[in-house]
């Protein structure tokens, strides 16, 4: 049955219809700005104002100068490190948190399980953690302290030990029968029944490692070990795009520097905005379950 | 005493028939005590005049002086302002824009369009925040398409990000372009989950979409938009200062200058002064953790609803 709609209500549809066209706009036009202007021969880009909506004269130029790039190559395998073993071990610790926290035959279940969420509400601060790092850990300038302090983050593994509860306790019961053992039954049957959440965890971690770069300001000295992000940080924020402009004069090195950030900014995002939309259906579902129960 | 020797042979009782997953914790429990309680314990250094060489407990106590410090510096007004100015922005509006998306999404008849303009806006969250700044750094700069477009409607150009008054602005707005869909999909998530049964009563009663948006769909979410609420002012003091150190210079300190970017400037990056900024991150930890208590109670209070 469709109950005819009034004036008011085709109105408040027409205005809503526009305004939410005027939000699409709003978000893409700064990406598609970005990806026109990556594409774009430097000379006619500084001498372009306003709104692009086509490249100014296509051309490769600066995606291969961004490619050939030292730093931006050390920095690619860096993150790609940091991303792959980051993730694995991130993945690895929480699930065995969040499945001993789901077991209710486990006494320390409440009391362990207090003490985690203590931790998303109140903290040492940075300062404490940093020296804690740095000074009496030594993990100082190694990638592995870009990871290991980040082994488990409290959200998620609330979320995944959610997911964890769901499965029936009979199920495991029967498997503990025919004499499987904890570890066994959780890799064979309670992690391949929740594939969706490890799907969720997976791109929740990936996408945090791929894009931060606060840890590494702090703990990595050495540029050979710098992540995509810091070296991304130095050519778009303090504007230093030298190494890549060598031998060009002085106004050139403007202009090729301008073309140069763009593309670098592609470099960096395209990884995932190419995954994204196989990626969405989990995190809609990843955000709904951290959010509906707990 | 029997008590608690009673309760500890029934651990072990526990202990030996569940040997596997007390050591299957161990890790986890591990890297808790190591990463986030051994931190608490490190904060004791606000108390203390912390020098490397003689290590956490054995630097010499000073009881509250580094607080007084900060109580009485110059930056201490302006750090606490900017903190919870900008706080207040976000809350302000970048706490009910979600909610908006959410309803308009909700009143939008075509799954299609639907679904597009969601998809389109979760992509901005998935950006890096140095990708980010990157481009507003960029757009900004004085023949940038922020420059372009206030020409444009016959405005002047300038050096947007290094005037004090605009950087606030850039925050906040910023922050909502970046965050605004991927916020909705938690209101989304409570929407679908109201029966539709009361809507189709309401139309049987001739009730418009206005008052059914009034008396149904609003009334469906509020325990969802008062848990984030609380969860907003639990963090009041805690603003997104890794978007302020790549977007902030020495020119717009007077109003970008929050509690943790101090700390940040002060104890790692420009100097060393270890004890005073940990009393100042201290200071900042505690007033969060007040709010958020006195956040859920003042909840618990009004709605019945609340977090903990």
């Amino acid at each position: 049955m469709r109950i005819k709609r009034s004036l008011g209500e085709r109105l408040f549809g027409g205005a809503n219809a526009i305004l939410m066209t005027g939000l699409i706009i709003v978000t893409l036009y700064p990406l598609l700005h970005v990806l026109n202007a990556s594409f774009s021969d430097s000379g006619q880009l500084m001498a372009h104002r306003g709104l692009l909506l086509f490249p100014k004269g296509l051309t490769l130029e600066s995606y291969k100068l961004v490619l050939s790039n030292p730093n931006i190559l050390s920095g690619y395998r860096n993150t790609i490190f940091i991303v792959v073993v980051g993730t694995a071990l991130n993945l690895l610790f929480t699930i065995l948190g969040a499945y001993t926290l789901s077991r209710k035959s486990f006494m320390l279940r409440n009391p362990i399980m207090l003490a985690i969420v203590f931790t998303m509400f109140f903290n040492g601060g940075i300062i404490p953690s940093y020296l804690l790092i740095n000074n009496t850990l030594h993990m100082g300038n190694s990638l592995w302290a870009l990871i290991i302090p980040g082994l488990i983050s409290s959200y998620n593994l609330i979320i995944m030990r959610t997911s964890f509860q769901e499965i029936s306790e009979s199920l495991l019961e029967s498997a503990r029968m025919d004499g499987a053992g904890e570890m066994l039954i959780l890799w064979r049957i309670v992690v391949p029944l929740s594939m969706p959440v490890v799907a969720v965890m997976i791109l929740f971690y990936g996408v945090s490692h791929w894009n931060s770069w606060f840890g590494a300001i702090l703990y990595i000295r050495d540029r050979n070990l710098f992540p995509l992000q810091l070296v991304l940080r130095e050519i778009l924020i303090q504007n230093s795009t030298d190494s890549m402009t060598t031998g060009a004069s002085a106004v050139d090195k403007e202009a090729i520097g301008e073309s140069v950030k763009y593309a670098t900014v592609m470099v960096a995002t395209l990884p995932i905005l190419f995954i994204y939309p196989f990626l969405q259906k989990y995190f809609v579902k990843g955000v709904m379950i951290g959010a509906i129960k707990e | 005493m029997e008590k608690v020797s009673h309760k500890l042979s029934l651990l072990w009782l526990n202990y030996k028939k569940n040997k596997a997953i007390y050591w299957m914790a161990l890790p986890v429990v591990l890297y808790f005590l190591v990463f986030k309680y051994l931190p608490m314990y490190g904060a004791i250094i606000a108390f203390k005049d912390y020098s490397v060489g003689k290590g956490i407990w054995g630097s010499d106590w000073v009881g509250l002086q580094h607080f007084r410090d900060f109580f009485q510096s110059y930056y201490f007004w302006r750090i606490l302002k900017n903190t919870l100015v900008l706080s207040f922005y976000q809350l302000l509006f970048g706490f009910p824009a979600p909610i908006l998306l959410a309803l308009l999404l909700n009143e939008l008849r075509n799954e299609i369009f639907k679904r597009t303009v969601q998809t389109v806006s979760y992509i901005p969250h998935f950006i890096s925040i140095v990708v980010i700044c990157g481009m507003i750094v960029d757009f900004s700069s004085r023949d940038g398409l922020f420059n372009t477009i206030i020409e444009y409607f016959g405005g002047q150009s300038s050096a947007l990000l290094s005037d004090p008054a605009n950087f606030r602005t850039m925050y906040t707005a910023s922050s909502i372009w970046q965050e605004l869909g991927f916020s909705s999909i938690i209101y989304l998530a409570a929407l679908s989950g109201i029966n539709p049964e009361l809507y189709d009563a309401a139309n049987v009663d001739g009730a418009s979409r206005l008052r059914q948006v009034w008396h149904i769909t609003l009334p469906g979410i509020i325990p969802m938009i008062l848990i984030l609420l609380i969860l907003r002012i639990g963090g009041l003091m805690e603003i997104g200062f890794e978007k302020i150190i790549l977007l902030y210079n020495p020119n717009v300190y007077d109003t970008a200058d929050v509690i943790s970017t101090f700390v940040y400037r002060k104890g790692i990056s420009e100097s060393a002064e270890f004890s005073y900024t940990t009393a100042v991150g201290l200071f900042q930890s505690v007033i969060n953790f007040t709010l958020l208590v006195g956040a859920n109670r003042l909840s618990k209070a009004v709605s019945n609803t609340k977090l903990f």
